[in-house]
Formats: structure tokens, C-alpha cells, sequence
């Protein structure tokens, strides 16, 4: 199914991103997001334990790992949705340590989730003005009086239509988000995210559940954001989409960085072949290994 | 021979009653909380409470101006909103439904104790307010009105003054519904979580909703004493599960249901009591005491509101193609 899926021209990759061997931890030519220390436990559970990581600015970064990993979790402590035990990070030089979700939004850091969040009972219209910022009628003492609002409304809704058309959503507007199909919620989520002028865009399985139809899609809109100067940190399983679009890869096992590099190279190094394998060789074979399995053939079919 | 005239003539009244203004107004607030926003609260008996008794204190033992009791009321709703939200919008929930169907609860206790009797007359409850709201009353003395509604200058200025309140605050309600405040509200209600995403300060608009509907709550609480004295044992929980009632009735997330839904749930409520004391009277239920047949009519409206939910289950204003995604 995800070997047919190549972007409609092939990417232009972003080199040169890093400083020194590409090892996990490396350091980075321009970091936008730089995490220390950063560790979360469930119960006796360790499910994240990043000693250092960057993200390189302006460059797509693949976040992959097996289930399990700790990457969903990693993401929920990068941008405020959990507390991590210890650990700092910052983003464009700013700490976000204690700072809640809404103001890490504001800062320009934009998340998507694994399971997504398209709000039903709003139209993709208003789902899309929600992600606009700095609106003055969410004030409950202006939003009074319309005519203090209307005119940045207006705006805001011509910029949600153009972005909606561009997803080809637009034909959609009016309809309630709960009854687009599961890719197109994932098309909106990522649009709506777009709304706000993100400075780095972090997708959850982007990719997860989305009929094939649209997969290419959403792989151009995703490269339409690194030309646009955004930065992309994205976890996925897919392999094949990942050597496409990526420029960075980071890896994740056990809730550690196990290796990065870029996605031609990591691919080789033994550390991820042992991560996939290693995360469920003692357990019975289940639908996930399957998906292993898979992940690991496309490493090796990569490496001939 | 039962007096059929009479029976709908009484229904009638309740269709502008005071207290079926009360009621939308309380209706309203909740629409705000649970409608709109998707908060529980099953508190609103104690927002009511506090403008009942903040208003009735305020002017019985501090002596205070129309204005300034109105203004104490709510700033008690407001405080009690504040304490409701503060350790329970962050949480769950469910939460927010458990603390503020308790904190309704110890309100009416307090209210209801014998310690502050003086000031609050326990459970006899105050009398005597209603000099300085009815000095206001710009109308002459006299009888007005036609058919069923003939009413004396004070009960005219009442419900001339509660629904204007009501068409207000519907007003109101309806234009901050539909603006952009209005918009994070709805997708609070829908995902809490993907709001946040959004940068929005989800836990603020969640205290502000809180507060609008509590005051809603509060102002109906005011208007529903000046008919009638202030007695604790009227803010029980059931008073707020028939606001609630009254919202699913009308259609959760609209404006003109709950002031819809109030309509028919009292004017059902006074066809069904006239009903069926009548008939007792008359004889046709002679199994029946007069106490009996007084419950039954909660048991008649409670049948007809089922009816009303089961044929119309997103309420008589709701938008049906909402239904359809009600996982
Ligand atoms: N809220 C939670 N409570 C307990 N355990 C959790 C919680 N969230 C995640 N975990 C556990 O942490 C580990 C990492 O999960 P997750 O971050 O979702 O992995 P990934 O996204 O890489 O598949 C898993 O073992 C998961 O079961
Ligand atoms: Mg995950």
C-alpha cells in the first residue's frame, strides 16, 4: 500500500543539519527545539528518557520508534499536555518548562494529535477560524459588539477559506467536522493548526488511518510547510513516507533516543533494526509485529 | 362536572408567569454551562438560592437599595462561582457536577440552620422585601388585562420587569453565541484539549461560562422570590434537576428553548394539577387523596417530557442533524 505513495516531485532535502557524528543527541547547526534531561514515569514504567535532543530548524524531522516508544508522550511533555518528572526544554530559546499548552500554542508551537480532534459539532469553517489568533471577539466583553470584531473576522475567514481550498476542503465548509471521513479530519486538523502562522508544526501519525487516496496529499501539504520556512517534527510508522519527506530521523525505543541521523543513513544503523525488533521479540507475534516486521523489510529492501 | 375553563384558563396564566420567567432565565444559565460549553453543573438550585436570599438579606437586614441588593446577589454568585471553579475546571468533568451539586446542598443547609436564624430566618425563610421593588412600580393602581390575565399593578410590573429580563439576557446570549467568544465555548464543549492546541486559555473560558450562568441562575433566583417569600426547602436538588428538564425540553444549545421549554413545563405543570384535583373532587379517581393526586402531577409532566424526548430527542429547538453524531 505505501510503496505506491511518493510525493508528485521529489523533495528537495535539507542537508547539513547537524554538527559532528550523526549520534543520538547530536547537536544541531540552528535548533528550534532543544530538550534536556526530560523524563516521565507511568507507574514503575520509565516511558520517556531523553537525555539531549535537537530539532533543526526549517527541516522536516521524522520522529520514528516502535509502539510504545514514548514518542505520543514525548510530544504531550514538549508542548504542555504533561508534566515531565525532570527535565528542560526549550523552544527558539525560550524554556517551556511550567508553561501550559495554551501559551506553548502561542508561542508559536502548534501540535496535531495521534487520535484526532476535529470538533464535531462546529462547521470545518468555524473549526478553522478557531485556530486564528489574537481575536479580539474571544474577548466576552467585546464579542458584544460585533462591530468591533467583524472586519478581523472577515479576515480570518478569507485566510480559512484559502487555506480550506488548498486542502480541498472548501467544498466541505459549511458541514459539520463530524461528518468528514477519518483522512479529512486529519486534512482539517492539520490546516486548523495552520491557521495561527505556526513557527514549528508538530503532527501526531499525520498518516495513521488515512485512505491511500489522501496520503499524498497530506505528504505535499507537509512539504508545502518546510517551503512555506516552517519547521515539521512528525512521528511516523510508514517508512517509505518517511525516507520521502524527511531530512532528520530520530529514533526512539524504550523511551530513549537511540539514534538520528539522516533518513538514508539511520535506516543503516543496526541500533533501529534492534529497536524494532528488540521492543516485542519476547512476546507472541500480534498485529503490531506484523507491522514491525513490515517496518524492518522496508529498512532492509532501503539498504539494497 | 369538571370546570374545563377554568383549568386552561389557570395554564394559560403560567405562559407569562414570574416564575416561569424564573425558570428560563435559570434555564438559560445552564444552557450557557451545559449546552454551550458542556459543563455539569447540577448546582444551579444554589445560584438561585444566592439571589433569592442575597437580595432578601440585603434588603431586610442592611436595609439596601433596589439596586445595591441586586448587585450583592450577584456578586455572591460570582464568589461562589469562583470557589466552584477554581479546584474543579482544571479536573474532569465530572467533577464540577459532584462539587457543585454538594455546595448547592450546604448552602440550602446554611440557609436552613437555626444558627443564622436572624439573619435568615431558617426554615420559615424571609418575608417582607418587596417594599422598595414594588415603590418602583411605574403603574397605577388598578386591575388590567384581558381573558386569563388579570392582574393587579404590582403583578404586572413582576412580570413586565422578569421578562424583560429574560428577552435581554436571551438577546445577549444569543450575540455572544455567535461570536468568536462564542465559537471557543462550543469547541471547549466538543474537545477540551484540541482548543488548548489552539492556544486558547481553556480553563478561563470555562470560569467565565461558570460565572455568566451562575449570574443567570442568581437573577432568576431574584426574580423567582418576589411572587412569593423565600423559603430554603424550594432550593433542593430537584429544583434543578427540573431546570434541567425544562433545557433537554426545550434543546440544550439553544436560546429560545429554554424560555420554550419553561413555558410548557409550567403550563403542563398547572394543567395537570388543576386536572387531576378536579377530578378527584369530582370523583373520577376514587382512589385518590388530594395529596396523592399533588404528586401525580409531577408524574404526568415527568411521562409528557419523556414523550416530548423520546419524539424529539434534541429537544424542541435543537438542530436534529446534531443527533446524528451523538456518539
Ligand atoms: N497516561 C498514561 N498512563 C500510563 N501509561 C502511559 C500513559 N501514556 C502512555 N503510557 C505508556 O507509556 C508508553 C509510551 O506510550 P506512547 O508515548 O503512547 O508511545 P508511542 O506514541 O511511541 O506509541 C507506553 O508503554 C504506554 O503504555
Ligand atoms: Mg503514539
Amino acid at each position: 500500500m505505501s510503496s505506491e505513495v511518493t510525493p508528485t516531485s521529489k523533495p528537495v532535502k535539507t542537508t547539513g543539519l547537524h554538527i559532528g557524528e550523526a549520534e543520538p543527541g547530536c547537536r544541531k547547526v540552528d535548533p528550534i527545539l532543544i530538550a534536556d534531561g526530560v523524563t516521565r514515569t507511568f507507574g514503575g514504567l520509565k516511558a520517556v528518557d531523553v537525555d539531549h535532543v535537537e530539532i533543526p530548524r526549517g527541516a522536516i524531522t521524522a520522529l520514528i520508534g516502535p509502539n510504545g516508544a514514548g514518542k505520543t508522550t514525548f510530544f504531550n511533555l514538549l508542548t504542555g499536555f504533561d508534566k515531565p518528572d525532570t527535565g528542560k526544554w526549550e523552544f527558539d530559546g525560550r524554556s517551556l518548562a511550567h508553561v501550559p499548552a495554551y501559551r506553548v500554542a502561542r508561542m508559536g508551537l502548534i501540535r496535531t494529535f495521534q487520535l484526532t480532534k476535529a470538533l464535531g459539532l462546529l462547521s470545518v469553517l468555524d473549526n478553522m477560524k478557531l485556530g486564528a489568533k489574537d481575536q479580539s471577539g474571544e474577548n466576552l466583553f467585546r464579542a458584544m459588539f460585533p462591530f468591533l470584531w467583524r472586519k478581523q473576522e472577515e479576515e480570518i475567514e478569507s485566510k480559512a477559506v484559502e487555506l480550506l481550498t488548498r486542502f480541498k476542503l472548501d467544498a466541505k465548509q459549511t458541514d459539520y467536522a463530524a461528518s468528514l471521513s477519518g483522512g479529512q479530519r486529519k486534512l482539517l486538523e492539520m490546516a486548523r493548526a495552520l491557521m495561527s502562522d505556526p513557527t514549528l508544526v508538530m503532527l501526531d501519525e499525520p498518516m495513521a488511518g488515512v485512505n491511500p487516496a489522501l496520503t499524498q496529499s497530506l505528504l505535499d501539504h507537509i512539504l508545502d510547510l518546510k517551503s512555506q520556512g516552517m519547521t515539521v517534527l512528525f512521528v511516523e510508522h510508514d517508512m517509505h513516507m518517511v525516507r520521502h519527506i524527511a531530512d532528520w530521523v530520530v529514533v526512539m525505543a524504550e523511551g530513549r533516543i537511540v539514534a538520528e541521523g539522516d533518513p538514508y543513513t539511520v535506516m543503516e544503523n543496526p541500533a533501529v533494526i534492534d529497536a524494532y525488533l528488540g521492543a516485542h521479540h519476547d512476546s507472541d507475534l500480534g498485529v503490531t509485529d506484523t507491522e514491525h516486521v513490515e517496518a524492518i523489510k522496508e529498512l532492509i529492501d532501503d539498504e539494497q | 362536572m369538571i370546570d374545563w375553563i377554568q383549568i386552561f384558563s389557570n395554564a394559560a396564566q403560567e405562559l407569562i408567569s414570574p416564575t416561569t420567567a424564573a425558570y428560563a432565565l435559570a434555564a438559560l444559565g445552564l444552557a450557557i454551562h451545559f449546552g454551550y460549553t458542556g459543563l455539569l453543573n447540577f448546582g444551579q438550585a444554589g445560584f438561585m438560592a444566592l439571589g433569592a436570599y442575597g437580595y432578601a438579606i440585603s434588603v431586610l437586614s442592611f436595609g439596601l437599595p433596589v439596586w445595591a441588593a441586586i448587585l450583592v446577589g450577584i456578586g455572591a454568585s460570582v464568589v461562589f462561582a469562583l470557589i466552584l471553579g477554581i479546584p474543579t475546571l482544571r479536573l474532569r468533568a465530572d467533577y464540577l457536577a459532584i462539587v457543585t451539586i454538594a455546595a448547592a446542598e450546604i448552602l440550602r443547609l446554611i440557609f436552613t440552620t437555626n444558627t443564622f436564624e436572624a439573619i435568615t430566618g431558617s426554615a420559615q425563610g424571609l418575608n417582607g422585601y418587596k417594599g422598595s421593588f414594588a415603590a418602583l412600580n411605574p403603574i397605577p393602581k388598578g386591575t388590567y388585562g384581558f381573558g386569563p390575565f388579570q392582574y393587579n399593578e404590582y403583578d404586572w410590573w413582576l412580570r413586565i420587569l422578569g421578562w424583560t429580563v429574560v428577552v435581554l439576557l436571551a438577546l445577549l446570549t444569543w450575540l455572544i453565541m455567535r461570536s468568536p467568544w462564542g465559537r471557543v465555548i462550543k469547541g471547549i464543549r466538543e474537545d477540551e484539549d484540541a482548543v488548548r492546541a489552539l492556544g486558547k486559555n481553556v480553563y478561563s473560558y470555562k470560569m467565565q461560562s461558570l460565572i455568566l450562568g451562575g449570574v443567570y441562575g442568581t437573577l432568576a433566583g431574584m426574580i423567582f422570590i418576589l411572587p412569593r417569600a423565600v423559603v430554603p426547602a424550594n432550593y433542593q436538588t430537584s429544583l434543578t434537576f427540573f431546570v434541567y428538564a425544562i433545557l433537554l425540553l426545550g434543546g440544550a444549545a439553544t436560546i429560545l428553548g429554554p424560555i420554550v421549554g419553561s413555558m410548557i413545563f409550567w403550563v403542563l405543570l398547572s394543567f395537570f394539577s388543576g386536572f387531576i384535583s378536579r377530578a378527584v373532587e369530582a370523583g373520577w379517581l376514587p382512589f385518590m387523596t388530594q395529596v396523592q393526586a399533588g404528586q401525580l402531577r409531577f408524574i404526568l409532566v415527568g411521562v409528557a417530557i419523556m414523550l416530548i424526548v423520546i419524539f424529539r430527542p434534541q429537544g424542541i429547538f435543537g438542530n436534529k442533524k446534531e443527533l446524528a453524531f451523538v456518539k
